[in-house]
């Protein structure tokens, strides 16, 4: 397409309007990023290395993991059943499933912590029933757990759900008509159609799932060693004014969010999944 | 005929389309399972615990000095960033869709950084970059401007939050736009300002409304990225999500409750009012 002078601007106000775009996007999106890892090195090498590998700091890195570990695949196993049943069957109720999916997006992460309180914490309505039986949700590695799970709930289905609808359902009625059985034709059909809308959703999931902080924050208690994340760790050193304590940590947090704008943004060039009614 | 002979009981039972796929009963199942017990139960008691309380003792706590303090704060604090991001978000979607400039596939990917990178690092990084002697609070406190620990710092780092709503809203609407009416505005002698204001503008409005309402209702509930950059003083800099935090610290279960109901009716307000509105707009346009 051709464009003429009577439908884009002059070349000078194009390089106004990207100068005014840039330096908007360089004092508040790049500049944070780049004062993360600054300030994590201010002190050399050494102090930093120093700050990643004490003993709270390698607990935080493994409670994190694990957390990323369990309620990930949860979520996986949630949105590709949800999207299964929403995409190939036509029910009454399906929008306002999907409006159910989406709920978790729009209530404040100290909100979502809080819930899990008010149900399983000692005041709570199942607390005294849970003591009874020792049980420890709130203030504990579970209670961390189902609050990642409950803020990251809406990540996988929300990408397989316009995949798998613009996909329709063609492919699988071949192969059940030429006698696959369902679990056949989920591994062989459907599983290699939306594998890189799957992998999309997993990263974002993952990246939420790690660096969850207000939910986390009300349900863990703040134990140090036991019940402290990557992104709580961050913030105790903070408050404990040991500010290359709480940047290192905060840049592997950084580099990971980094890695995942990286693999998001190839797969969005070589699939072509951009599809920007996804945003959280 | 045909109709007639499908067998009575095979139309009573199936409420949804007849499908040769199975799973229907696994999948379903599950979903509204988990669904339930993950999402729906948990947000349901926020709900019950609220009406336990009785309307007296829900407004007491729930509408006090302090709470409503926070209220206007997280709510103007919210508005502003997200007409901020509104102005310049609608400024970077129409770059990166427009114009060609070098690096422009590292600018696309960094407005993902927001939702890439933890709230609580991204409140760390603004609080070094704004406090008074920080990156570039130094230059700006000789000039009189506090930004950290006022509700000045709350609106940068509701900015930095809310930004890639806006841009990836109006991303796609604008991208597109059929070239041929701004083609038409420009032969019937309009200027590229007119076309901008009176055709591309009105095309991309629902988006931008849109970014907006996703924008300001983030920023409402925004906690990590906040607490560091906002000096957290009751009446002052204390966002709604804080005080929250502060009532269940001190075992107020009742206060976090009524607050926290008062802040998820206000949220859901919106997206309804927003899912309404978009619908309405959907069916003007015969779309």
């Amino acid at each position: 397409m051709s464009r003429t002078a009577s439908t884009t601007e002059g070349r000078t106000s194009q390089a106004l309007l990207i100068a005014a775009a840039m330096i908007f996007l360089a004092f508040f999106l790049l500049l944070p990023l780049v004062a993360v890892f600054t300030e994590a090195f201010k002190q050399g090498i050494g102090a930093f290395g120093q700050a990643v590998m004490h003993p709270d700091a390698w607990a935080a890195i493994r409670l994190t993991l694990l957390i990323a570990a369990i309620s990930v695949p949860l979520n996986v196993v949630f949105g590709v059943a949800a999207s299964w049943a929403i995409t190939k069957f036509h029910f009454p109720g399906r929008h306002l499933l999907i409006t159910f999916i989406d709920l978790p997006f729009s209530v404040s992460p100290v909100v979502s912590g809080l819930i899990f309180v008010l149900l399983f914490g000692a005041h709570g309505l199942l607390g005294p029933w849970l003591a009874e039986h020792d049980i420890k949700i709130i203030f504990a590695v579970p209670g961390i757990v189902l609050a990642t799970v409950f803020i990251t709930f809406p990540f996988v289905a929300r990408e397989l759900i316009p995949l798998m609808q613009e996909q329709g359902k063609d492919d699988e009625e071949a192969a059940i008509s030429l006698g696959a059985n369902g679990w056949q034709t989920f591994w062989h059909v459907t599983l290699p159609n939306i594998r890189w809308g799957l992998l999309y959703g997993v990263l974002l999931c993952n990246a939420r799932a790690m660096g969850e902080f207000g939910a986390v924050s009300v349900v863990s208690g703040h134990i140090r060693g036991e019940t402290n994340t990557m992104p709580l760790h961050v913030e105790i050193l903070y408050n404990e004014y040991d500010f290359v304590g709480a940047f290192a940590v905060a840049s592997l947090l950084a580099a990971l969010a980094l890695v995942t704008l990286i693999a998001k943004s190839i797969l969005e060039w070589r699939f072509d999944l951009h599809h920007g009614g996804a945003v959280h | 005929m045909s109709s007639l002979a499908t067998p009575f009981s095979v139309r009573k039972t199936s409420w949804r389309q007849p499908s040769v796929l199975p799973g229907f009963g696994l999948t379903f199942g599950f979903s509204l399972v988990w669904l339930t017990l993950i999402v729906l139960i948990p947000l349901a008691t926020i709900f019950l615990k609220s009406a336990g309380m009785g309307w007296h003792g829900f407004v007491e706590v729930g509408f006090s000095h302090r709470a409503i303090a926070a209220y206007r704060l997280s709510f103007g604090t919210a508005a502003a960033a997200a007409l901020i991001n509104a102005v310049f978000g609608l400024l970077v979607a129409w770059v990166l869709v427009r114009y060609r400039f070098p690096g422009k596939r590292f600018v696309s990917a960094l407005v993902d950084l927001p939702f890439a990178l933890p709230t609580a690092v991204a409140g760390i990084a603004l609080t070094a970059l704004y406090a008074p002697r920080g990156w570039i609070g130094q230059y700006l406190e000789p000039l009189g401007v506090t930004v950290a620990f006022t509700p000045l710092g709350i609106i940068i780092a509701l900015v930095f939050i809310g930004l890639p709503f806006v841009v990836r809203s109006v991303e796609p609407v604008l991208a597109d736009l059929g070239r041929d009416v701004e083609e038409a505005a420009a032969t019937l002698g309009a200027n590229r300002i007119q076309t901008f204001s009176q055709v591309i503008f009105p095309a991309i409005a629902p988006a931008l409304v849109t970014g907006f309402a996703l924008a300001f209702a983030r920023g409402v509930g925004e906690y990590g990225s906040v607490i560091f950059i906002s000096g957290n003083m009751p009446g002052k800099t204390e966002i709604a999500p804080l005080l929250i935090v502060t009532q269940l610290e001190q075992y107020a279960y009742d206060g976090a409750t009524a607050i926290a109901t008062v802040m998820m009716v206000f949220s859901f307000v919106i997206l309804f009012g927003l899912n309404a509105w978009q619908a309405a707009q959907r069916r003007r346009l015969g779309a």
